[in-house]
């Protein structure tokens, strides 16, 4: 609105230049493209979702449709155990992966910086699952753990475990699972992050603190990682939130099995909408993931203060 | 004359360098040099754990069904032939490829236009504009999947790729804006500056003297765009029922889901759903690095 107000007023010196050079009505000509799409596609529907969360709603019985004030989330936070189940499992989720996701993707990315033989070609390598998508990893990890054909049978020939057993389907086994698949291609992601931010790191301070007799250890706890904070915290955040909404890894290996083992809070809610045609219930769950969401991401921006000290 | 002056005016850090000149490696101190095995083994191991999975899919896709041999030989092409033909992967590979242009050159057009306005300009709006691109990141797009269903039917769009098209569009945009954005900051004002002096209008300069020195950055913007709608698989299996439209995670999914999976197919397809991303990450591997580090996400 601000912005349709800006535009419409009359630009009030002589203009000089031709209009595709005023620099007054510009910037707003430039951005109109990405605000009008990000309008219609990303603001709309939040603020449907928050409507309908008010509301009862669902194609299939439309006789029950109208406004339901706050039932739906006295239902969430009283009589459904599901959204307490799938919340946990989201929150260990997104911890696991996380953490040993930043883990291994920094002693990966601390160890193509250096500088070895074959270091354009490893790094290509260990970088390439980047790229996969989360159906095609689904396929893979499939392929390596069906009961028949699958890694495990290698393994019994060589007398490692049992023939026909099914990683993905036994609930001791499938978070380990899915956590190492989801490993393979989520590793890279920090470790080229990482690695961008590696190029930067002034060599003189190396120098010095060489000159200073600090060991390699030292260097990094004083040098590497003050200065891979920010890079780390931002990356954490977007992942932890990338990681928490991903619903395709989970919904194609396992679609949430067995016996909801591997339920994600957003799987649960696409399965609410999409099969039970529960919008209302479905919006309102919504919310207060997003509620969640956002407020866990201020508490760590704030909690880590990042940006600060520069 | 404009590109005279443009070297004159800034030899400077422009994200066009695509690597600084390494040392030769006799001045390398020793601070820099790890004992070889410490690189390496750990190296090593986790090149294992990284190759295997690419391994077990091309041994499964090349050997014929009901074989265990752990080597790919006698080869067979025939999983290859069945899941282009019989499954629709030779559909779902045009669809796919569609999506996927058409979502790049959207995506870096009106992100292009977009970072160019908040890297160069003072504006009302900016900062609330900001601010909405950064929360939009918060926003799940397999969260809004019914209010987006609702949308493009109203549109009559769904079953149609436009919908994907521009679903793609829309939740790469922030990310690709405010990367644009930075790498254009990283481009001196004043060469623009210089060109309107030697006669250019606005966008002329912008054509001629900053767009070539955004090329790594575009080329990192757009494989982005490229790969995650190659990839992405909710918007598709959402809005697109006919089989006719659909793409190739969505292919995928199907060969998945079937009551006895076809693993030979299954390995076949995700080969042709790798090989697109392979040679664009092939293609972007050198760029990647230095794209991030020009644009990081700090500004």
């Amino acid at each position: 609105m601000a912005q349709a107000a800006a535009v419409a007023k009359p630009p009030t010196p002589p203009r000089r230049r031709r209009a595709s050079a005023t620099p007054r009505r510009l910037p707003y000509l430039l951005i109109a493209p990405a605000a009008l799409l990000m309008l219609g596609f990303i603001a709309y529907p939040v603020l449907s979702v928050f409507y309908y969360s008010l509301q009862d709603y669902n194609p299939t019985k439309p006789w029950r449709n109208g406004f339901a004030g706050f039932e739906n989330f006295t239902r969430i936070f009283t009589e459904d155990p599901l959204f307490w189940d799938t919340l946990v499992f989201s929150t260990k989720w997104v911890f696991v992966e996380v953490g040993l996701q930043l883990l291994f993707g920094l002693a990966l990315a601390l160890i193509v910086n250096q500088t070895f033989a074959g270091r354009a070609l490893g790094r290509a390598l260990v970088f390439s699952p980047w790229a996969v998508s989360g159906v095609l990893t689904s396929a893979i990890w499939v392929l390596l753990y069906n009961s028949q054909t699958g890694i495990t049978r290698y393994l019994a020939d060589m007398g490692i475990g049992d023939y026909g057993v099914s990683w993905l389907s036994d609930t001791s086994t499938v978070f380990p699972a899915v956590v190492v698949a989801d490993l393979w291609r989520g590793v890279p992601f920090f470790a080229i992050l990482i690695l961008a931010d590696l190029q930067s790191v002034s060599k003189d301070l190396y120098e010095a603190a060489e000159v200073d007799g600090a060991s390699r250890f030292k260097q990094f706890i004083h040098i590497t990682l003050p200065h891979l904070k920010d890079a780390i915290i931002l990356s954490t955040l977007l992942r932890a939130v990338w990681e928490f909404n991903n619903v395709d890894l989970l919904y194609t290996l396992t679609g949430g099995g067995p016996a909801g083992e591997t339920t994600t809070l957003p799987l649960y809610i696409a399965n609410t909408s999409v099969d039970a045609h529960d919008f209302g219930y479905a919006s309102a769950l919504t919310t207060v993931a997003f509620v969640i969401l956002l407020f866990c991401s201020m508490v760590y921006l704030r909690l880590s203060k990042f940006g600060g000290e520069k | 004359m404009i590109t005279k002056e443009a070297t004159v005016a800034a030899p400077a850090p422009l994200p066009a360098a695509p690597e600084p000149p390494r040392p030769a490696r006799k001045r390398r101190r020793a601070w820099d040099e790890a004992p070889r095995w410490q690189i390496y083994l750990p190296l090593g191991i986790y090149l294992v754990f990284t190759l295997i999975p690419f391994y077990w899919i091309l041994l499964f896709a090349l050997r014929p069904a009901g074989s265990t041999s752990l080597v790919p030989w006698p080869m067979t092409t025939v999983h290859f032939e069945k899941v282009w033909t019989d499954r629709g992967f030779g559909t779902f590979f045009y669809n796919s490829v569609l999506v996927g242009v058409v979502t790049l050159l959207m995506t870096t057009l009106v992100a292009l236009a977009g970072g160019y306005a908040l890297a160069r300009f003072d504006f009302k709006v900016k900062r609330a504009f900001m601010l909405a691109l950064l929360c939009s990141q918060f926003v799940p797009g397999a969260l809004l999947l019914v209010p987006l269903f609702e949308i493009f039917a109203g549109l009559q769009l769904i079953n149609s790729l436009v919908s994907v098209i521009i679903a793609e569009t829309v939740f790469q945009l922030p990310l690709s804006m405010i990367l644009i954005s930075n790498f254009i900051k990283n481009v001196p004002y004043s060469l623009e500056e210089a060109a309107w002096v030697d006669g250019c209008n606005r966008f002329r300069a912008f054509r001629v003297v900053v767009l070539p020195l955004l090329r790594p950055g575009l080329i990192a913007v757009g494989s982005f765009a490229f790969v995650h709608s190659w990839n992405h698989f909710l918007f598709a299996l959402m809005f697109l029922n006919n089989q006719e439209k659909q793409t190739i995670p969505v292919g995928l999914n199907t060969l998945m889901s079937a009551d006895s999976v076809d693993l030979g197919a299954l390995a076949a397809g995700g080969i042709i759903a790798a090989v697109p991303v392979v040679i664009v990450f092939a293609f972007i591997q050198k760029w990647l690095i230095t794209g991030f580090s020009a644009g990081a996400v700090k500004g």
